[in-house]
């Protein structure tokens, strides 16, 4: 198949001089006494695709929204494009970000697809999309609309432009979130189990818009549960398992040559 | 009903003459009562509707500012600001409106000349239509405050995940987002609202304002037509219900616009 090629070529020695998108270091993530990221870093390089697997309750969806902060770390370093998240303390203990401005600023470089979709319902799918460039980026509101046609037609909704979310399936439900990401320009996108939610024969359509996305060079971390998936578009895999990194590495030696045992038994259990 | 009667037993019947006499008599007599011009008293009422709108549309404005700062303040403010806004709420909606209106119009205007002349200040005299509005608008915020709170709590939250998420700041995710959002939820709750307040401004002549039921006691207390004023004052209550409405469901149906119709999942 011609992206585990493209994968391959990507993830050579080339990619570690690419300037790092995303650096988690030594993350903790506390919800009360539930320690669910005990220690975690992650890197995330310009073109790379970062596939996050593991079981359920591994910590893996929470640790993608710490980097945006949807979740606050409860300690560790993020950053993103080379700066730093600036965290502090508030008055019960909890870490939260120090400045609001520049997490707003941060969030509005990293394109989030979440696994319920999370589209706006009271706006139509183009309302959707040049939302955030016309109301947080400051983009020109017919120069938005003609780079959200493109958008849609990109992942094959132009003519439901003026639909509203609900009457369409989840499929395209997801599709339109994708476009929404894409109209920002992201410098990361970032999934967040993005067809968990779907019927199984409507998998297909969002995985080929996402893998799309992968082949062309978007740097993308992806939280999922399709390990084929995740073979075929990821450049690098994390395998979280309470709380940990586990085992990293490429695809080809995480699916083909697991050395942890519980990785392996993962993988069985899944495959 | 009995079947129309022969004209004889009509005629030996002195209480349907009776009733047909008076009928033609108070037709001619009602509409002159009620005519807009002097001496009919028509004119009268309908000043005292335009005044019960004016303080229903205010107090009903004032009422949704002070809910939409209060539901945001019970969801997310701080301890101290949570505990007066339960205090605002559980008060406001524990003492009968009758009497929070006589405590804060008389309270509340003593209360405010007290400080102007401690300030040393002048006296003033404030108006009736702003002190109808503060005190309606006042009670209506108690109300409000939980109905929006309500439907800030049903909007589905992932919708205020993706705002954070894209980097949307509170202000801008309050106008594009929540408020949105919330509102097909929110107007059935603040349509009652807002027909309450439309009955509620008769409450106000207890303190005399003008509205639509001092006028209308006025009207009848000098003409002894008390039936044909309070029913004509009863027929304007309801005019001004229909009204709103229809208003209501053309603004509930643009509200609804993302959201399938129930019909068609019948």
């Amino acid at each position: 198949m011609s992206a585990v090629g493209a994968a391959a070529v990507r993830s050579g020695e080339a990619q570690n001089s690419a300037a790092e998108a995303i650096h988690v270091e030594n993350l903790h993530k506390k919800f009360g006494q539930l320690h669910v990221l005990k220690g975690v870093s992650l890197s995330a390089r310009d073109g790379e695709v970062i596939a996050i697997i593991g079981g359920s309750g591994s910590g893996k969806s929470t640790l993608l929204r710490c980097i945006n902060c949807l979740e606050n770390p409860t300690s560790g370093i993020i950053r993103v494009n080379g700066e730093e998240i600036k965290l502090k303390a508030d008055s019960h203990g909890h870490t939260i970000p120090a400045d609001r401005r520049q997490i707003e600023r941060i969030r509005s470089k990293l394109g989030m697809v979440f696994q319920n979709f999370n589209l706006w319902s009271h706006m139509t799918l183009i309302e959707n999309v040049i939302e955030v460039p016309v109301h947080v980026l400051g983009v020109k509101r017919d120069v938005a609309i003609r780079e959200a046609e493109k958008l849609l037609a990109r992942v094959g909704l132009a003519e439901k432009r003026d639909v509203y979310p609900a009457y369409l399936s989840g499929g395209q439900q997801q599709r339109a979130a994708i476009a929404r990401a894409l109209a920002i320009n992201p410098r990361v996108m970032l999934f967040d189990e993005p067809t968990s939610a779907l019927d199984p024969e409507l998998v297909g359509e969002v995985l080929k818009v996402i893998g799309d996305l992968a082949r062309e060079g978007r740097t993308m971390v992806l939280v999922t549960h399709e390990m084929k998936f995740a073979r075929e578009v990821a450049t690098h895999v994390v395998y979280l398992c309470n709380g940990l990194v586990e085992e990293e590495g490429p695809p080809e030696q995480i699916f083909g040559a697991p050395k942890s045992e519980r990785l392996k038994q993962f993988i069985r259990n899944i495959g | 009903m009995p079947p129309a009667l022969p004209s004889a037993v009509r005629a030996s019947n002195p209480g349907a003459t009776l009733i047909d006499a008076l009928l033609s008599a108070s037709a001619a007599g009602i509409i002159e009562l009620l005519s807009p011009y002097p001496p009919g008293w028509g004119g009268t009422l309908l000043l005292g509707l335009l005044h019960s709108i004016e303080i229903a549309l205010g107090a009903t404005v004032l009422g949704l500012l002070i809910g939409t700062g209060g539901a945001f303040g019970k969801l997310y403010g701080g301890p101290v600001v949570r505990d007066l806004l339960a205090v605002y709420t559980t008060v406001v909606r524990a003492v009968p409106e009758l009497v929070l209106i006589l405590l804060l119009y008389y309270a509340g205007t003593d209360l405010i000349n007290q400080a102007l002349t401690a300030m040393g200040y002048q006296r003033v005299d404030i108006s009736g239509l702003a002190a109808g509005i503060a005190v309606l608008g006042f009670v209506q915020g108690a109300y409000s405050t939980e109905v929006i709170r309500g439907a800030i709590l049903a909007i589905p939250q992932g919708q205020i995940e993706a705002a954070r998420a894209y980097g949307m700041s509170p202000g801008l995710m309050l106008r594009r987002i929540t408020l949105p959002a919330m509102l097909p939820f929110a107007i059935p709750g603040l349509a009652n609202l807002w027909l309450i307040a439309t009955k509620d401004t008769a409450l106000l002549a207890v303190v005399g304002f003008y509205e639509l039921a001092l006028a209308t006691r006025q009207a009848a207390g000098v003409t002894k037509a008390y039936f044909t004023f309070f029913f004509a004052a009863g027929v304007l209550y309801l005019i001004l219900s229909l009204v709103s409405n229809l208003l209501i469901g053309r603004v509930e149906a643009w509200s609804r616009r993302g959201m399938p119709s129930l019909k068609e999942a019948r």
